[in-house]
């Protein structure tokens, strides 16, 4: 069956291949062209927000400035948090998104595909603008990837760039999260009920109407700063009548949200990948579904929870302590559920199921610093120090990007049609997980001997956890080029078959490896469909 | 530079647990509320462990357990309505159980009735300006010159051999022992805010908006904080340092400052 | 939920595509909406001490029952050329009873100045309670070179102020309007 399909497929790219050269990356409306383009985008975000990051350890590595000034070093701090967020986790989540969802759910390509070009060739164009700004008079921004004002109000030539920039991502992701959701909702296969859908799928549309209802809050933020700033209002501006705490309760109205953007996806991955190698079915898929979507909610009315030392009414901080140990409950579900999944399956430890398991584990001590965060009283000692950056980045690192990394390998073997070298993933995976934790977890105990996040330099009494920190961070970046390596050197391995794992689920794995230019151009028969989930 | 902090990280971890207490974790402070917020801290801390060891244990236990290696046949359920409950509703009642002396504390943070001195603090980019409501003093106070000195790139001078490096300065806030104290915070620039974790106290000083809060420090000592909102360049360089002492040594402190009649113009 | 996908995708994708991004910018548009919307939320329980309450009558029923002491303090903002004061620091008042306060800014310049003074309460719980009758803060004043003037505010503590609240801190920050535009930092 599935080599007929393969047949069939195989002529039909012969009258409808690639074109060659740039004009194929340029022009594409190709769903895996658009995919791997944001996954390769995405790839080099990484390290140039990886390399600001290791320009901060090197500073922060002992007491007294060593290579840089401070106005840099808080550009480095603004620039690694803007690419990082913007540049390489979150694109690396839509190219997953474009290269898994038509195939997850049976369907030819993206809903509008046109719109799905303009979206990722945009964001070369904002990271250009971004980027450029380090070299403007005045320095790159400098107040903080948060842009509070007034501060941020003091940036130079590239204040106007910088929001520039910031609409043009938010631009970006509005199409793909719009794309994604007409794909979800329009294109499945014949009989692929909503809550058939992988969890992948469902977790990717949640995510999509997040994005859609806060990227353009966010605009709408910057676009206050930048009115103020040239055109004479005064939302932010306290002399006008303005209140420059309101930036901040609209700003984490698009925040608080965007970090579960940036791991609901996370999640999915996370949950297509432990039943794979456990050999048994998802724990609980539609409490997994009521749970991202609890947590969507929720989302939408904790954002104060960033703010409790800025002056709030009592019964505002209450209100946003309760609402925000709330979440403890859907993430708790979710890592109960993993956990279950995995629970008398006939487990294998193959490079994605170790970057998954380091997930549920690093994730969940990120989400025990949350729920520290979230008491009140404790949070006014928490607060801006390294305790948060340890917290966010055990969110992020091993959560976010350990899951992209995860999804990276689970999948590789269907993109390239090759098995990758499994004993370099393992080493790769080792490294990180080695390092990571010599990088971040330190800065729990620099949070709570008190030293504060955003500082060039610190007293003598922080040095030695910063010596560690800064020695696992380098190593955490040499890591990273093993994981380059195995990209390159991906075709190389022995042919994939098409199931290419053990015991996979999902629609995904009845085409052939690699998948073919085009596929599902007919919709898979409902048995086929059947076939892949029982 | 480099030797001397590897031979301290030695040190710390030849010397464990001796030295863990400050380098490890939260002070305990000073005050009542920062002793209340230590014990919260900690309580929270320690659910979590009992939480993590029950949840990762179990995992580990699969991960030992439930390997093909070991030959074992994957069983086939997907769900399981009591045990789905079950991990709801118990979170919520542990929730709770760390909520509500949460709340309680919090409702004591904020009462600031009838306090015995109010200070005034504003924040400029980048220091901090003093200004005692009842007494006639007022006063800016900005990192002390031995850091000022050792702190540019290539100063030649080696922070270790600097006292209190970055975290001391030019004239101290003092209060007496056992005083309730208020702070009245704001901003004459950008966002700032004003945090010593010995008193368990952080608030933002926001321009155009007062913020209010308080604390009684119930021992004498030199307790010191930073500004912990990015407010530009020299963010890191506005330590906070509070003096306290004991009523007596406060009198006389007034008494030779009201002397000294240093106010400043800003202020007025 | 069940709705099987025997649909064409061309129209129906565009009329979805449509709705979405109606929706964004609708939520564009709810981002400014939050501005006004903050006000009103301000307004009603106080949240960052701002005090836009304007008292409609000038007596309510006084509360002899209670002193509320209010303290008064000044901000210059971004050293800007002003001298600014009150008058007296503090004083006791009863909730209920119409008071005055005088405040003295003097310019320090040999310029014709506009200054806006922004009031803000703390405690937070206090603010809504603290009503201006007349206040120098209503207006932008302008000073002629080198000019001192003495600004008078009118103000009732309301009687219904939280029982737990026994100071008020009323704070101006005085902010030279010209320079608020001005980006002269760098």
């Amino acid at each position: 069956m599935t080599t007929a399909v393969a047949e069939a497929q195989d002529a039909h790219d012969e009258h409808h291949g690639p074109e060659k050269g740039f004009r194929r990356w340029l022009f594409t409306t190709n769903h895996k062209d658009i995919g791997t383009l944001y996954l390769i985008f995405s790839l080099i975000m990484f390290f140039i927000g990886g390399t600001m990051a290791l320009v901060i350890r090197s500073e922060l590595m002992q007491p007294g400035l060593q290579f840089v000034h401070p106005e840099f070093f808080n550009s480095m701090t603004t620039m690694h948090a803007l690419i990082m967020v913007f540049g390489a986790v979150m694109p690396a989540f839509v190219g997953l998104a474009n290269w898994m969802i038509p195939m997850m759910i049976g369907a030819p390509d993206m809903a509008l595909p046109r719109m799905n070009n303009w979206s990722f060739w945009i964001l070369p164009v904002a990271f250009g603008i971004l980027l450029s700004t380090l070299f403007m008079e005045g320095g790159a921004p400098a107040g903080g990837w948060t842009m509070y004002p007034p501060l941020i109000l003091q940036t130079g030539d590239a204040f106007p760039f910088l929001i520039f920039s910031v609409h043009l991502m938010g631009i970006s992701s509005i199409m793909g999260a719009i794309n994604i959701i007409v794909t979800i909702l329009n294109m499945r296969a014949p009989d692929m009920w909503l809550l058939k859908m992988p969890i992948f799928v469902w977790t990717w549309l949640i995510t999509a109407y997040l994005l859609i209802a806060v990227m353009p809050v966010l605009a709408g933020a910057v676009t206050m700063l930048l009115t103020d700033q040239f055109f004479g209002t005064s939302f932010f501006l306290a002399a006008g009548g303005g209140d420059p705490v309101m930036f901040q309760h609209i700003f984490w109205f698009f925040g608080h949200p965007e970090v579960y953007i940036m791991i609901l996806p996370a999640f999915g991955v996370v949950s297509e990948i432990i039943p794979t190698f456990s050999r048994k079915p998802l724990f609980g898929h539609d409490s997994m579904v009521y749970a991202a979507s609890c947590i969507a909610f929720l989302s939408f009315i904790v954002w104060a929870h960033h703010m409790f030392t800025v002056g709030m009414p009592l019964s505002g901080q209450l209100f946003f302590m309760f609402a925000t140990m709330l979440i403890a409950v859907p993430t708790g579900v979710k890592v109960f559920n993993w956990v279950a999944t995995m629970w008398r399956g006939s487990m294998t430890f193959e490079t994605p199921m170790l970057f998954a398991l380091a997930f549920v584990f690093l994730f969940t001590i990120g989400g025990f610093s949350g729920l520290m965060l979230a008491i009140a009283p404790a949070d006014i000692q928490y607060h801006d120090t390294y305790f948060v950056v340890a917290h966010f980045h055990y969110v992020l690192v091993p959560g976010s990007i350990f899951a992209i990394m995860a999804a990276a390998y689970y999948w590789l073997p269907k993109w390239t049609g090759h098995m990758y070298n499994e004993s370099l993933g393992k080493l790769h995976f080792w490294l990180s997980t080695i390092f990571v934790n010599v990088t971040f977890f330190p800065m729990h105990f620099l949070g709570l001997a008190g030293m504060p996040r955003r500082i060039p330099d610190y007293s003598t009494q922080f040095a030695d956890f910063n010596l560690i920190a800064s020695i696992g961070a380098l190593g955490f970046g040499i890591s990273q080029l093993v994981f380059v390596y195995v990209l390159l050197t991906a075709k190389k391995g022995a042919t994939a078959t098409d199931r290419v794992w053990e015991a996979p689920k999902g629609l995904e794995w009845t085409v052939p490896s690699p998948a073919p230019y085009h596929t599902f151009d007919t919709p898979p028969k409902a048995r086929i469909a059947e076939e892949a989930f029982e | 530079m480099i030797r001397k902090s590897l031979f301290s990280l030695l040190g710390t971890l030849w010397a464990g647990a001796a030295s863990a207490d400050w380098a490890l974790n939260m002070p305990r402070g000073v005050t009542e509320l920062s002793a209340e917020t230590y014990e919260l801290h900690m309580m929270v801390f320690w659910w979590c462990v009992g939480i993590g060891v029950v949840v990762f244990g179990a995992m580990i236990i699969s991960l030992f357990m439930h390997r093909k290696s070991k030959g074992v046949e994957p069983a086939t359920f997907s769900h399981s309505t009591t045990a789905e409950v079950i991990w709801t509703a118990l979170p919520v009642v542990i929730l709770l159980a760390m909520a509500l002396p949460a709340a309680e504390t919090m409702i004591k943070l904020e009462d600031s009735r009838d306090p015995d001195i109010s200070v005034v603090i504003t924040a400029y980019q980048w220091k901090w300006h003093y200004k005692y409501q009842d007494e006639d003093i007022a006063f800016y106070s900005s990192l002390d010159r031995g850091s000022v000195e050792a702190r540019p790139k290539n100063s030649g001078i080696d922070p270790f051999d600097v006292e209190n490096f970055l975290l001391e300065v030019d004239r101290p806030l003092v209060v007496p022992k056992g005083a309730k104290v208020r702070l009245l915070i704001t901003s004459s620039d950008v966002v700032h805010s004003w945090w010593v974790p010995d008193l368990a106290i952080k608030k933002d000083a926001v321009p155009g908006i007062i913020n209010e809060t308080w604390f009684r420090a119930e021992q004498t000592g030199t307790f010191r904080g930073q500004c912990t909102e990015l407010c530009g360049k020299d963010h890191g360089y506005m330590p906070i340092v509070v003096e306290v002492v004991e009523p007596d040594a406060y009198l006389a402190w007034v008494e030779t400052h009201q002397q000294d009649g240093e106010r400043v113009a800003a202020s007025q | 939920m069940n709705d099987s996908t025997e649909k064409k995708p061309g129209n129906d994708s565009r009329s979805l595509t449509g709705k979405l991004l109606l929706l964004a910018a609708a939520m564009f548009g709810f981002g400014y909406l939050l501005v006004p919307l903050y006000d009103v939320f301000c307004e009603i329980t106080g949240f960052g001490g701002r005090t836009n309450t304007v008292a409609e009558s000038s007596q309510e029923n006084p509360d002899f029952s209670r002193s509320i002491r209010v303290e008064f303090v000044t901000t210059v903002n971004e050293y800007a050329p002003w001298e600014f004061s009150a008058d007296r620091d503090s004083m006791e008042v009863t909730p209920g009873k119409m008071y005055y306060a005088t405040f003295t800014a003097r310019n320090l310049t040999d310029d014709k100045k506009v200054a806006q003074a922004v009031p803000s309460v703390a405690p937070v719980s206090a603010s809504g309670h603290f009503k201006k009758i007349e206040c120098f803060c209503f207006t932008n004043q302008e000073f002629r070179a080198n000019e001192e003037r003495a600004m008078p505010l009118q103000f009732i503590v309301d009687p219904e102020l939280p029982e737990f609240v026994d100071t008020i801190t009323l704070q101006y920050t005085f902010y030279d309007t010209v320079r608020v535009s001005a980006n002269d930092e760098s």
